[in-house]
Formats: structure tokens, sequence, C-alpha cells
């Protein structure tokens, strides 16, 4: 702004005002942050904008105040990716990000303002939580906080919405990435937590760490809060902009189909494939061959790593994969890996991404640890998702689909637009060596001689698999189509052109009662 | 020193490893059978196996400490 002679200084006047809201807290607090490998608000949002370049909104918040620029909260609109989308991103520099009344005020304007425009919002928490000194004003009012977590629910499936955790987000606050689509979280800095350690220890007696209770690898690796763990807040921001990529503005448009790519060089899978059903073998190298090379987004990678699920392009096209890991616990399916099967479902289904199941699992886990723990409605909610889902669904039986393991994984009975098997599939209520078992356990006991017994059970074994071949489960058309593992690829980008325009809405009525 | 605990329930297929032998990260260090599959344990780092507490054939439950290893 330009000095004028004409004026009585105004602009002299809006340019300090100006000064003092973006220079945000004290010195002291920017070195802080530094010391932790943390940015200032201003450059975080710089980082996340195309061009650095983004409109605000209640910037002058609280201007007249001593020592609270913003309010502590910078609330922006701008391009990621060439799309609009709305930002509320704390200022750790100003009273820790903590929450006062015009910062509750702007977060939820924000979010209004997202909703009107039909585009995403994003959520850069870096929060101390509540001021409790001016909790009237913010904690328990109409217009207080508890109406951002309102507004996220009403918001959800409506408008992507992101968190990006740089730090805490702490109480109360803790439930902005809970509603989230996706939470990306920085090691080392980014934390979780209804109540803090020093609270644990006052009032149930707990001694424990930050990282411990409520930090970032903890939660992308045990409870599942976060669904991606990066080293960086530069790493978290490019990753954000990466997963924005996937996705349309809003539900009502579908996503937009980019530029093919090959896959990823690599081994066939034919190679791939062991043909004994219960070796082990890695299925990111399977995905890796199917792909677009360089297209996966992993959600939720160190969570129930036994069920893989990410976003990738197959010619061009988005589509959501869920893949059992063989791997990793055999790729049995837990309480755990149905959350992030059910969340990652509900994801695609909302944003018209189709989804892809890569079947090759033995089942739901069996035994008292699991039952105690609920794996019958954690699988109900999974089976749920999957089956409640509108979108394309592709059900592809790589290796073996047993018993509940198939349902979910978008078995035939569950409306997939189509069920392809490769060669090396096999469905069945279970493996033939339990399921010999299960049948004829008498009358293999009674065999006393055990070169007779060793014989009756091989036969059985071969008259079952041949029961469940996968050829007759063709003839009986219970499986759409059988392809040669290294024709997958092609196949799937031809059913992903062909589903492209579904529309088969489910049943009308209020909603579901959605087994949790 | 660092428990490998069995992430599933299941009978221990096969150890690799013996008390005293070196183990890089990565390696396998013994498979357990659950739901017909074979799960390979992997050592998290190198070490050397200090102690194993399974032996082949035994039922171990979600949580039980498989194999110590010494840093």
């Amino acid at each position: 702004m330009t000095k004028t002679t004409e004026t009585t200084g105004y602009n002299e006047r809006l340019e300090e005002k100006l000064a003092k809201i973006f220079a945000g807290g004290l010195p002291k607090y920017h070195e802080k942050m530094k010391e932790s490998n943390k940015l200032f608000v201003r450059d975080r949002l710089k980082l996340l904008f195309d061009d650095e370049n983004y409109a605000e909104d209640g910037r002058f918040a609280n201007v007249e105040a001593e020592g609270l620029p913003a309010d502590g909260v910078v609330t922006a609109i701008g391009k990621v990716n060439g799309q609009t989308v709305c930002v509320m991103a704390n200022d750790s520099t100003v009273k820790a990000g903590s929450w006062g009344s015009r910062t509750v005020e702007k977060i939820i304007r924000i979010q209004e303002t997202a909703e009107k425009m039909q585009v995403p919002m994003l959520y850069l928490v870096d929060s101390a939580g509540a001021r409790i000194t001016d909790q009237l004003d913010m904690f328990p009012n109409r217009r207080g906080a508890g109406k951002i977590f309102h507004n996220q629910v009403r918001m959800s499936g409506m408008v992507p919405q992101v968190c990006l955790l740089f730090g805490p987000s702490a109480a109360g606050g803790a439930y902005i990435p809970a509603f989230c689509d996706i939470v990306i979280m920085v090691e080392g800095n980014a934390s979780m937590y209804l109540g803090s350690p020093r609270m644990a220890e006052k009032v149930i007696g707990e001694k424990v760490t930050l990282e411990e209770m409520g930090g970032a690898r903890m939660h992308c690796t045990v409870s599942g809060v976060g669904d991606v763990l990066v080293s960086s807040e530069e790493e978290a921001i490019s990753e954000a902009r990466r997963y924005l990529t996937n996705f349309p503005a809003n539900f009502a448009i579908k996503p937009e189909k980019i530029e093919a790519k090959a896959a990823k060089a690599g081994r066939t899978l034919e190679a791939i494939i062991p043909e004994n059903q219960n070796a082990p073998f890695d299925m990111y190298e399977l995905i890796d061959q199917l792909i677009d090379e360089g297209s996966f987004f992993d959600i939720k990678k160190l969570f129930a790593p036994e069920l893989i699920t990410g976003l990738a392009r197959i010619d061009g096209q988005v589509v959501g994969i869920l893949a059992n890991q063989p791997k990793v616990k055999g790729g049995v399916l837990f309480g755990d890996s149905a959350d992030k099967g059910a969340k990652f479902i509900n994801l695609c289904d909302a944003f018209s991404i189709p989804l892809l199941f890569l079947a090759d699992v033995p089942g739901f886990m069996i035994g008292t640890k699991v039952e105690r723990a609920g794996i019958i409605r954690h699988g109900a909610k999974f089976i749920a998702a999957m089956s409640s889902a509108t979108v394309p669904k592709i059900s592809v039986i790589v290796r073996k689909a047993y018993g509940a393991g198939l349902y979910a994984m978008a078995g035939p009975a569950f409306e997939p637009d189509v069920c392809i098997a490769l060669p090396t599939a096999q469905i069945a209520v279970m493996g033939p060596e339990a399921a010999v078992n299960a049948v004829y356990s008498n009358k293999i006991e009674a065999i006393e001689d055990p070169k007779e017994r060793l014989k009756y059970v091989q036969e059985k074994h071969q008259e079952y698999k041949e029961e469940i071949d996968i050829y007759r489960l063709a003839s009986e058309l219970i499986v759409d189509e059988i392809v040669a593992p290294s024709d997958l690829r092609q196949v799937l980008a031809q059913r992903l052109s062909i589903y492209e325009t579904k529309d088969l809405p489910m049943p009308y009525r209020k909603h579901a009662i959605t087994p949790v | 020193m660092k428990e490998l605990k069995a992430t599933m329930a299941g009978t221990v297929l096969n150890v690799l490893v013996g008390e005293g032998d070196a183990v890089t990260a990565g390696q396998a260090i013994l498979t357990i059978e659950s739901m017909k599959m074979e799960i390979p344990v992997e050592a998290e780092f190198a070490g050397s196996v200090e102690k194993v507490n399974v032996e082949v054939g035994g039922f171990v439950n979600e949580g039980d400490t498989l194999v110590t290893l010494a840093e």
C-alpha cells in the first residue's frame, strides 16, 4: 500500500493492523515451532494452495485484543490442484492454537462456506483445545464448538473432509479428525487424546507418555484413528494434495478420468501368485501390476495390514481397491480389518469411486479372543457397508475365498457388477483340509491303519477339490468370467469403462440401521 | 531386548532359529499355522536369539511371546 497525502492515513493504519495479524504470536513461539520442525500457519497455507494464493475471511477477528491475531485460526479459500477448497488452520503461536469464541465462529463459517460452495473442507489442526477462560462463549452454546462437529457430520459424504494433524488435537478437539474422511499425522508432533497424560495421571492414576497414549504412530498403527503417517509437514501437505486428485469436489460430481499410465514393470501375476493356497505372497506386488504406475494412495497402511485399502488409477480411471494381504496374518479378516474396510467402502461410495475387491481370504478369524471382541458385529459392519455401496463393484477372486470372507469381498450374492475368477480361484464354505475334517472326522478316526487313514483323507480332499473346481462354479453361473492372470489389468480397464453409467440406488427408506 | 509376539492365535508350524543364533532384520524366525494359512514371523531388527518360548505344534494365543531377541 502506498502512502497518500490525500487521506488522514487510514491506509497506514490498515497496514499496521495487517502487519500485526500476519506476524502471528510472539517471536518466542515462532522459535519453538522451528525447533520442533513445525511451520508457521501462513507458510503451511502457502504450501497447500496453488501459487501460494488464497482469500481469507475473518482476518481481523479479535484485532483489538492484545496477542490474539486472527483469534488463533486462519480460515481460507483457494485452489488446490485447480479445484476450490475451504480450509481452517490453527495458529499454534497464538495461545497454543486454543479456541476462543471467534475462533469457533470462524471455523463454523468456513464450514458453512464449504457447504454452500459444495467444495472440499480441509482442517489443518494444531490446537491445545478450548480456552477454558472463555468457555461460556465457545463451548455449550448453539454456535459453540459442538456446532463444528455437527457441521462435519452434516457435510460427511457431501464434500471431502480432510484433516492434517500437525500438533495436538486435544479433548473435544480430537473429534475434528474423528469426523474427517481421512487423517494425515506428522510423526513426533501430531497427537490426539481426550485427556492429556497429565490429566490421566491425576484422574485415573495412569503414568504414560504422550507418544504412547496419543502419538501419531500409535494412532496410525494401533487405534486406527489416524490414516496416513508422514515424517514432515511438507509431506503431509503434498500427501493431502495427492489424495485430493482422486476426488470430485462433491458427491454430485463424478471423479475425473486422467491420462492413463502403464503399470510398473515387474513379474507377471502368474509368477506372483503361488498355486498352493496356504502359501503367503505380497499382495502389493500384484496390485502394482494392475494399476497405473505411481497412482496408489494407501489408506491405513499400518493399521490392520491384513487388509489393504487404497485409491489407485486403472487406465486413468480412479478406483478404490480392497485386497486381502496373505503375507500378514494369512489375510484373515479381524475386527480391525472389518472396520478399516467398512470406512473405506463408505468413503469411495460417497464420492462415486468404483470398488475393486481382490479376494484371497481364508475367512474371518475364529477363537475366544475375537469372539469376545465382537468379531461378528464388526464383520457385519463390513458386509453392510459393502452390500449397500451402489458404485460399480468388481469382485476378483484371486485365490481362496472361504466362508464369510467371500461375502465381505463382494461375493456373487452381493450384486457385484461382475465376479471374475482367476484360474487359481477357490470358492468354498471352508478350505479342503478343514471341510474334510468337519464332515468325516468320525470316519477318519475310526480307521486304525495310519496308511489307510491318510489314503482316505487324500481321496476326500480330491473329491472336495473337484466339487469346488472353479470351472464347475463358472458352469453354474456363480462366477461370471475366468481370466488369465496376465489379462486381468486389461479386463479391469474394460469393465470399469463399461460400468461408468451404473445407477441402481438402494430401496427408499429413511436410513438403514447399520451394525457397528 | 525385545519380545516377538504372536499377532494371532494358531499353532507353531516350525521354528527356523535356535537360541544364540544371529538374525538380520526381516529374517523369518518361525511360522505359525492359523486358519490353515502359513503365517511367517519375521525379526523386526538385527540381533541374536535369546530365548525361544514355543515349541513346534504348540498353541499360541494372540499376544503370547514367541521369541526374545537381544539387540
